[in-house]
């Protein structure tokens, strides 16, 4: 009946199948909106059936929600949102108990002067630093950073709250499952969509052979991935998600839309030492260090607990990308080592951002299936927020799937068009992301471009811009040189390590992400062609591997380690020759905390 | 020969996560206890594969999944459980921190599976874990057979073969690293589970829909059982641990062995 778009011949052990109403993959904020949204509706105060499924009919709509991580949430990060849309759903979110989280009582930006001399700065940052210097604290300079008078509207969360968002999509999936009208099902990882005969329509999705060794050949154990057959396929697997990327493959992006800004977030939960009064709800966004390109943030999650970390972007024009190195140059830095000395590493983790906000966004609905969250471009790159736009849109499409159960109409592209997009390109969600479009193409130019860019196109509206420079300036440095050799040849410190919060890169994937990798799955990462890697003269996906799991390979080329994999994905968006194949695979980050 | 097959299995906070006990105002308990992700028990995961096992080998027969642990925590394992092997659950709300006191779960568990609607004791067979990872007392299992009236009791079982009589053969791991055989008429018996032979059964969709059924109504249901926490201690502590990680490519084995050897001594 239904072909698949997914692999490869048919396995000798029979695949099984199954068909509900709608399945989602990826349990992140969007998929927590659309369950939490569609879940009220779908059964009455009493229990009884309000919407009946129409693949077992007598029961209630069937919905099911894979994730392919270990445990929902693990391994996501502390955020500060406005909360906008996840207050509408939780009107007593203030109340409501979830742990880690707190209502922003201050917030702060501040520009981060260099106090080692190795850092990469411009000469117009080099002349604003010389002057902050000169003034001192007349220009309220104090421990080698200042804090900035003024955060422009578009930037201020001052009404809105900071939460571990792995705790707080825990919480959500507590109440979506108690309430019964939905099953979300972790350790599940999805390898792609499933396609009607016409190829036109996604008919559901294909989970991950299990029992396979690390090429996927079968094992003795092999239990081909089961096909789960879908009336409507909810797409919420982020932007490095297996779905998200084959819809794009087969469809390609609406013509002009490019994703090609991206940013790697590395984040810590971090236990202060006991004298430490920070108030929690305290938000820190730092500009200027350890590189200007290199945003930093820090949240106060709890008494002596923050979350905290640093963003490095596909913008970060140097001849060498990295980030672990980096943000532990970035917690020593005068500023905020006051707080951290002394702390101790709780979690760890690190995640590929989607920044390229409206201009990346993919064809959101199609016959059989709708695109919500990050991956459908709704991360605003202008207000440095995705979470609480993610749980929007994953609310506005339950809600136009619930007017289109009401009349009983199919999930077809125009319905869905109707019920979803048109609720979508209504909404403040599309509004703030067309003030936002290019909004930081400045920062192709340079950091004091970038900043004054963002400024002209948040203070008006989106109306003024500075144009992106293409091409970079900065050739990359030779795959011979380590990342460390390059910043100890910059004149980086050597970092001092003290066993509790400065510990080495593989440390922290033991202390802090626990990380696993389970048997009996083929490595998620594969090299599509190795003589490309062999030949390329950079190795980005080695420098900016957030675990070390992918290295330069003895031979030549590049090697991978899943036992160190975090899935964040930055192999995917740092390699020129788009060799990188990123798959779904189950394990990786074990911290919730986050 | 079917048989019923009860399944023991309580959770463990993450063995992954650092766990650091602290003493609260309530007894003994983990510092950050609420947020610390909890896997269900390795050594009644066993258990739990080789119950599912024998019954697919025995049809008619049925297995249950009882859990003492918290409600929230039971519910968030279980959605990774549930995939593996079907079973009915019967939830039991408490703590499950590795403090609480053996006598007292052991009295949870066994009243839990007394009122279980159906329960044909003459074909009951209680699986758990011989051990646990929050304790190595290894004592809970054999209270819960006791309370339950069953003498017939078997401790680090690695196999059970049924025979057509419904009797069976059970190895028991014993000291030496040998093995003891053992031969029981039939149920009722308790089987304290070592690591069994079978492989972790990979995630179904469809065995988890079909336990879903069964699985949200009866953690709506769960009882909360009252089970104190063991005594305190007067002091505990992580062991500390000493990092010195680097990569290296160009050295021997032997080099390599040196090196720790040295590095040990310091």
């Amino acid at each position: 009946m239904d072909d698949t778009s997914v692999s490869h011949a048919e396995p000798a052990v029979p695949r099984a199948d199954m068909r509900v109403d709608i399945v989602c993959t990826g349990f992140g904020p969007a998929t927590a909106g659309f369950l939490t949204t569609l879940g009220r509706a779908v059964l009455n105060d009493d229990g009884t059936t309000r919407i009946e499924s129409t693949a077992m009919p007598g029961l209630p709509l069937q919905v099911l929600c894979f994730e392919r991580a270990d445990d929902l949430a693990a391994g996501v990060s502390g955020v500060v949102s406005r909360a906008r849309g996840i207050r509408t759903s939780f009107p007593e979110f203030a109340s409501a108990g979830v742990p880690l989280s707190s209502p922003v009582t201050d917030e702060q930006i501040v520009y981060l002067l260099d106090p080692v001399g190795a850092s990469r700065r411009s000469r117009p940052l080099r002349a604003i630093d010389a002057m902050l210097r000169a003034g001192g604290r007349l220009l309220g300079v104090d421990r080698h950073g200042v804090r900035l008078p003024y955060i422009p509207p578009f930037l201020r969360k001052h009404d809105g709250v900071v939460l571990s968002l792995g705790q707080f999509q825990q919480w959500v999936a507590g109440q979506v499952m108690a309430s019964g009208a939905a099953q979300i099902w972790p350790a599940s990882p999805v390898a792609g969509p499933l396609f009607a005969d016409d190829g036109a329509r996604v008919t559901g999705v294909r989970m991950v052979d299990q029992g396979t060794d690390l090429r996927g050949a079968p094992t003795d154990a092999y239990a081909p991935g089961m096909d789960v057959f879908a009336d409507l396929t909810v797409v919420g697997d982020g932007p490095i998600g297996a779905v998200g990327q084959a819809l794009d493959a087969k469809f390609g992006l609406p013509d002009g839309h490019v994703r090609d800004e991206w940013a790697l977030g590395m984040k810590m939960v971090v236990d202060l030492r006991d004298d430490v009064d920070l108030a929690p709800g305290t938000v820190i966004h730092t500009i200027g260090y350890p590189e200007p390109e290199i945003f930093g943030f820090l949240y106060v999650l709890a008494p002596r607990t923050v979350s905290l970390g640093i963003f490095v972007p596909s913008w970060f024009d140097s001849p060498l990308r990295t980030a672990y190195r980096y943000l532990q140059h970035w917690m020593l830095h005068p500023w905020l080592w006051r707080w951290l000395e002394g702390g101790t590493l709780r979690s760890w983790g690190a995640k590929s951002v989607q920044e390229s906000g409206r201009r990346g966004e993919p064809v959101l609905v199609g016959d059989g299936y709708a695109r919500i969250g990050e991956g459908s471009g709704s991360t605003n790159p202008l207000s440095g927020s995705g979470v609480d736009e993610a749980w929007t849109t994953g609310a506005q499409l339950a809600d136009g799937v619930i007017e289109l159960l009401s009349r009983g109409e199919p999930f077809t592209r125009d319905a869905l068009e109707r019920a979803y997009v048109q609720r979508r390109r209504a909404s403040w969600v599309e509004r703030e992301l067309r003030v936002a479009e290019g909004a930081r193409d400045g920062f192709t130019r340079g950091v004091v471009w970038g900043l004054a860019g963002m400024a002209l196109a948040g203070l008006t509206g989106g109306a003024l811009r500075i144009p992106r420079r293409h091409g970079q300036a900065h050739p990359r440095l030779a795959t011979t040189v380590s990342a460390d050799a390059w910043m100890d040849a910059q004149g980086w410190p050597a970092v001092p390590f003290d066993g509790r919060l400065l510990v080495t890169h593989q440390d922290a994937l033991l202390m802090g992400g626990k990380v696993q990798a389970a048997p009996g799955y083929a490595d998620h990462v594969r090299f599509d062609d190795l003589s490309q890697c062999r030949e390329c003269t950079t190795h980005l996906c080695v420098s900016m591997c957030s675990g070390q799991a992918i290295t330069d390979a003895d031979e030549g080329g590049v090697a991978f380690d899943r036992e160190k994999c975090v899935h964040c994905g930055a192999c995917l968006w740092n390699c020129p020759d788009d060799n990188v194949r990123f798959t779904a695979g189950a394990g990786g980050l074990h911290a919730v905390e986050n | 020969m079917e048989f019923h097959i009860v399944v023991c299995a309580g959770l463990v906070p993450d063995p992954l996560q650092t766990l650091e006990p602290v003493m609260g105002p309530a007894g003994p308990g983990l510092k950050n206890e609420a947020l610390l992700p909890s896997v269900i028990d390795p050594w009644a995961a066993h258990a739990l594969f080789e119950a599912a096992h024998l019954a697919r080998a025995r049809p008619g027969s049925k297995v249950w999944l009882v859990s003492l642990a918290p409600k929230a925590k039971l519910q968030q394992v279980l959605m990774v459980v549930a995939q593996k092997v079907p079973f009915d659950l019967v939830a039991v709300d408490g703590p499950a921190n590795g403090f609480t006191d053996a006598s007292a779960c052991a009295a949870a568990l066994a009243d839990a599976i007394a009122a279980i609607p159906g329960l044909d004791r003459q074909k009951l067979l209680v699986f758990g874990g011989w051990e646990s990872a929050s304790r190595a007392a290894g004592t809970t299992l054999q209270m819960v057979g006791e309370r339950l009236g069953i003498t017939e009791q078997f401790q680090g079982v690695d196999a059970v073969t049924v025979g057509a009589d419904g009797a069976f053969e059970v190895l028991e791991r014993i000291e030496g690293g040998r093995h003891q055989v053992a031969t029981c008429s039939g149920a009722p018996a308790v089987c304290g589970w070592a690591t069994g032979s079978l492989h972790e059964p990979p995630n179904s969709p469809q065995v988890g829909m079909m336990n879903m059924r069964t699985l949200m109504p009866a953690l709506q249901k769960a009882r909360a059982a009252s089970v104190p926490l063991a005594g305190a201690f007067g002091a505990a502590a992580v062991p500390s641990a000493r990092r010195d990680t680097r990569v290296v490519k160009d050295m021997s084995p032997d080099a390599i062995a040196q090196e720790i050897v040295e590095w040990i001594r310091q």
